[in-house]
């Protein structure tokens, strides 16, 4: 395998649709190994980027390289080398498990044996061997991920990319595939890239990118991503978020962001400036809640925006 | 990735088209349901209506006809399965993989030309019934035609599938592609008997020349010459599959209906 193989590049990667600017000139360079998310809100330019990046979509300018192939002029070299599983299911609800695999195995150009033994190995790391003959459409939806994800690495793609894997999933599924995926992660040593608006999903990953309309606006460990935002995250609820926001900058001098949940002040020591909030604030308050900073913080303060909780 | 490999993908996907028809029963049996109909509920009363003293009765005239709407529906229907399974489901996963357009556009051509084909055999079956000999080499001829013709269809349903964003239209496709094309091809009533504007409508629809090949082999009474027919049909289908191949290239019409966030 050459070096290049598992890594990913984008040298002011670009895509505009008309005259918005959807991806608006990104850089990042994503190691062989590394699982990687891109954090954003819908219409951040994260499904933008990706479809750049596994060749659906074409860049307007920049450019961008995936296992050293480029994806402008290199397109199948790209699409032979990686996985890409849409937040929709690819799968072929009229086709068997095994039907769906091996036609996967046809289009990656694996001669018939070669396909046989291959959907009978991942059959066994899905422990799915007794479903192979059931029809797609008589499994569980969790299930039916499971076999997504497991059909873009038929191939032995080494970079996969997830396009919001766990979305419409419930919590006992969710966890399932991040099990599945983290197995796959220690015994393939393949390279992920996650696209997601779940925090805690980027929580695992060992960095992040945070794209804010078209711009990649922060890109670094998450536990790097936290200590930047200093001190305590105090979340007030007041009677008026506006008024009470303005006497906090004025009064306090302390950073503070609007939110549709309320007022997110940040301060040094969430011990002192409780108090203080009361003294200014007085019968205005609702609810106040302290903690440390989270991803969500760390969004907030980067966007001006806090992702939906789930 | 090599030619071998190709014909093996392209192969796939046209098996895969017809693994699918067979386990959608509704499917199925609307698609013979259709035929009779024509045969068996039109034929006998446009029959009567129209009694004639000589050549085919207007039943054995329409045989032909029904042959072609069979290979029609069944060509434009598996051509625009494209369009909701680019939405949702397997075309997305054959257009990431490392094949070129081209082989989508000729796999989807061979599985829906096959499916069509076979759908037209099973009319053929009723032949004796409306007393139209058979012999083993019109048999034959007969498949070939049958071919050809929905190659050609399906070619041509391959590029407006490449065009449309969803099928929420369909019933706009049925009213200005599928009957514009079935009742302006000289199935349901000879060309000559038209008016001039109307001819020409019929002149430029490739079914025309499908359905006159039909009726070659099984009437002895055609309209257009052999030659013609086949070789407007091999020049339609090789330039709608060329089309269709360039239009599914253009990255617009590929993910046009993925959502880009």
């Amino acid at each position: 395998m050459p070096a290049s193989s598992g890594s990913i590049e984008a040298t002011e990667l670009a895509k505009h649709f008309g005259s918005v600017a959807a991806v608006d000139g990104i850089n990042f360079s994503i190691r062989p190994g590394e699982f990687f998310s891109l954090l954003g809100e819908n219409g951040a330019g994260k499904s933008t980027t990706q479809y750049m990046l596994t060749t659906l979509l074409r860049p307007s300018a920049g450019s961008a390289r995936v296992n050293g192939h480029n994806v402008a002029e290199a397109p199948l070299a790209v699409r032979n080398s990686i996985g890409l599983v849409f937040q929709e299911t690819t799968l072929d609800r009229d086709l068997t498990v095994a039907e769906n695999l091996s036609f996967t195995c046809t289009l990656y150009g694996m001669g018939p044996r070669q396909s046989r033994e291959r959907v009978e190995e991942i059959l066994g790391v899905l422990e799915m061997t007794d479903r192979r003959d059931q029809l797609v459409r008589r499994l569980s939806g969790g299930l039916r991920r499971r076999l997504d994800i497991a059909r873009g690495l038929m191939h032995r793609a080494q970079v996969l990319f997830l396009d919001e894997p766990t979305t419409g999933l419930d919590p006992h599924a969710r966890a399932s595939i991040w099990a599945f995926i983290d197995s796959l992660r220690k015994t393939q040593g393949i390279t992920i890239f996650l696209t997601t608006h779940y925090l805690e999903e980027a929580e695992r990953s060992d960095r992040v990118g945070i794209l804010d309309r078209g711009k990649l606006v922060a890109l670094d460990t998450p536990a790097h991503l936290k200590r930047a935002v200093k001190g305590d995250v105090v979340h007030v609820r007041t009677l008026d978020d506006e008024a009470a926001k303005v006497k906090i900058t004025v009064q306090l001098g302390v950073p503070v962001e609007r939110a549709d949940a309320g007022l997110f002040v940040t301060a040094e020591s969430a011990d002192t400036l409780v108090p203080e909030l009361f003294r200014i604030l007085g019968g205005q308050i609702i609810a106040v809640n302290m903690h440390r900073p989270s991803l969500n913080d760390v969004f907030l303060s980067l966007t001006g925006k806090r992702l939906a909780a789930e | 990735m090599s030619f071998a490999t190709n014909a093996r993908a392209a192969r796939s996907i046209a098996t895969r088209e017809l693994r699918r028809f067979f386990r959608q029963k509704s499917r199925v049996w609307s698609t013979f349901a259709r035929p009779l109909f024509w045969l068996f509920v039109v034929g006998p009363g446009f029959g009567r209506f129209l009694a004639r003293t000589d050549g085919p009765s207007y039943q054995q005239f329409l045989f032909p006809g029904v042959l072609g709407i069979v290979v029609l529906f069944g060509s434009i229907l598996s051509a625009l399965s494209t369009v909701s399974d680019r939405e949702l489901g397997s075309v997305r996963a054959m257009l990431i993989a490392p094949i070129p357009r081209s082989t989508i556009v000729l796999g989807k051509v061979m599985g829906g030309a096959a499916l069509a084909s076979l759908q037209g055999l099973t009319v053929l079956l009723l032949a004796p019934l409306l007393s139209i000999p058979l012999s083993t080499a019109q048999v034959f001829s007969i498949i070939g035609c049958l071919l050809l013709t929905s190659i050609t269809i399906c070619s041509l349903g391959m590029m407006l599938a490449a065009r449309i964003d969803s099928l929420e239209n369909f019933s706009a496709i049925m009213n200005f592609v599928i009957f514009p094309m079935f009742f302006l091809s000289g199935g349901l009533y000879p060309v000559k008997l038209l008016p001039e504007p109307l001819r020409l409508l019929v002149a430029i629809n490739p079914l025309t020349y499908g359905i006159d090949l039909f009726k070659h082999v099984l009437l002895n009474a055609a309209e257009f010459p052999f030659a013609v027919d086949i070789g407007v049909l091999l020049v339609v289908s090789l330039i709608a599959a060329t089309g269709a191949t360039l239009l599914f290239d253009k990255e617009s019409k590929l993910m046009r209906t993925a959502k880009v966030r």
